[in-house]
């Protein structure tokens, strides 16, 4: 099955880790998951950075600002095929932003199904 | 004594003795959500009762006391369906249960083990299931072990409680010849349970790991003629010696070759030496055995300075023979190293190496990085030790990997 892994930081939390460590553990994930067969998805700016977008009664809103105002922001994503819940939740797991935030381990749905 | 003690006193309880006292109502109920129930609200009593009347004397026997008053009330109002003459025998064996509470205790424990790990039950719930009633970890933290959300061990838990219930699996011990497959489970379930204890960053966090070394024992002890019991325990033993010596003062993961040898428990050491012998005197070689062979031959090496490697590539071979497991394959790979050198070592793992096993695991490509960094293979082996700490999800390990890495 293909999961979405979703990647929510605390951007404080982030800003504290040693960054050269922080970066050279991810380029280390991202060579394990290539090689596993996952592939790294992408990275996202940070979360001022983001625009709202809604339309209600056929009027636009425009916010500045993420969707949900959280203290963990979505900051990106990966994808793996993985044989179970488990499988992905130990990528998840292994993931270097799973120590600085949150980690949403989503199954893709299947349309053929 | 004040509300905040009495609570931490009911919390203790509900920490140490919750697995014996579910093991205990389980007999009478014969269902162990049931005596779950029961015993939650048993707990919820004590938390009423205790801050302003005092905590028992025998805190224990109150809880169980107070479950089985409630267990009668269900009778009673007809909840639980049972005919008369089983209901007449609990009252009566209820009375002179209360006065040996203690002595029942190990066996009944032990019953309870046997029958979570019943053929009925889905095999990969017999373990987690064994985790909670007996053990008493929580759904929440025996998910995090075995890496499921915990919504579906929850499920899992309740399925399998459920089964129990339905088919009315028994409370005993097996006999004979049921004894070889589910004693796997419930080792498999102890050895789970102290590998999670393993894991553990922080020292002494946790009271999982001497409780799975207490149980293993008691298994053991009951089952004298099995050598497997003795083996795992001899395992749990010779790893529990080491367990002061396997982080140094910064956390950062010593490897056995580079332990303090004057940290090592010798008398634990004696002690799985005794046991190890013990069990190679009755019977034929199981996997636990050579494990805890391997074990003791590492220890040896290390403690006189003899060479132990050709012994240790035997045992691997036999482990590998038996499992036909690539980490089998891997750890002898390793050992081969130490006889033949990295390069033979290397030709080895090439047949596991498309294995889509080994890819996402950690040890194989640590082990990889480390054969390559020996045999001078310098991009192989950064490219491989890279994977390595990628994988790792302990910080030590990965602080122990980053310094390995080629420069």
């Amino acid at each position: 099955m293909n999961y979405m892994m979703l990647i929510h930081h605390d951007d404080a939390a982030l800003g504290k880790a040693n960054q050269k460590e922080l970066w050279a553990d991810y380029a280390a994930f991202n060579d394990a998951l290539a090689k596993a067969g996952g592939r790294s998805g992408v990275r996202l700016k940070p979360a001022s950075a983001a625009t709202s977008v809604r339309v209600r009664d056929g009027k636009t809103e425009i916010i500045d600002g993420p969707y949900a105002d959280t203290k963990e922001k979505l900051a990106g994503y990966f994808m793996i095929d993985a044989d179970s819940d488990a499988e992905a939740v130990a990528w998840a797991q292994r993931c270097p932003s799973a120590r600085y935030g949150t980690i949403e381990v989503r199954p893709v749905m299947d349309v053929h199904q | 004594m004040n509300a905040d003690e009495a609570r931490q006193t009911v919390e203790r309880i509900a920490r140490e003795s919750y697995g014996r006292l579910v093991a205990l109502l389980v007999v009478r109920t014969r269902d162990v959500a049931c005596a779950e129930d029961f015993l939650a609200e048993a707990f919820a009593a004590a938390l009423e009762q205790w801050p302003t009347q005092g905590v028992p004397a025998n805190p224990d026997g109150w809880l169980v006391t107070v479950a089985k008053r409630r267990h009668l009330d269900d009778l009673r109002r007809g909840q639980v369906q049972m005919n008369g003459e089983p209901h007449l025998q609990m009252l009566a064996s209820e009375i002179e249960a209360a006065a040996r509470i203690s002595e029942e205790l190990p066996d009944r424990r032990l019953a309870l083990m046997f029958a979570c790990a019943h053929p009925l039950i889905e095999r990969e719930a017999r373990a987690p299931l064994i985790l909670q009633t007996v053990l008493g970890i929580t759904a929440k933290a025996i998910a995090s072990a075995f890496l499921v959300s915990p919504g579906s061990m929850s499920q899992r838990l309740v399925r399998a409680k459920a089964h129990i219930k339905d088919c009315a699996i028994p409370f005993s011990v097996p006999e004979q010849n049921e004894m070889p497959e589910r004693l796997n489970a419930v080792l498999e379930a102890l050895y789970a349970a102290y590998s999670t204890a393993w894991d553990e960053p922080h020292d002494g966090a946790s009271e999982l790991a001497p409780e799975a070394i207490w149980l293993t024992r008691l298994i053991a002890a009951m089952l004298p003629e099995e050598p497997e019991a003795k083996a795992l325990l001899a395992m749990m033993l010779y790893a529990q010696a080491r367990r002061s010596a396997r982080r140094d003062r910064a956390g950062c993961y010593v490897p056995i070759d580079l332990q303090d040898i004057a940290l090592w428990d010798r008398t634990q050491i004696a002690q799985a030496e005794n046991l190890l012998h013990a069990c190679n005197r009755s019977g034929p070689s199981g996997r636990y055995q050579l494990e805890a062979a391997i074990q003791s031959a590492h220890i040896v090496r290390r403690l006189s300075g003899a060479n132990c490697w050709p012994a240790i590539v035997s045992l691997y071979d036999h482990l590998v023979s038996l499992t036909h497991s690539p980490v089998a394959v891997l750890n002898r790979a390793a050992a081969l190293a130490e006889v033949a050198g990295p390069d033979a070592a290397l030709a080895e793992l090439s047949a596991i190496s498309k294995d889509k096993r080994m890819l996402g695991y950690q040890p194989y490509w640590a082990t990889l990085g480390h054969l390559n960094l020996r045999a001078g293979n310098i991009e192989a082996a950064r490219e491989a030790l890279k994977i390595a700490i990628g994988l790792s999800t302990d910080d030590a390990v990965r602080q122990h990997l980053r310094q390995r890495l080629p420069s």
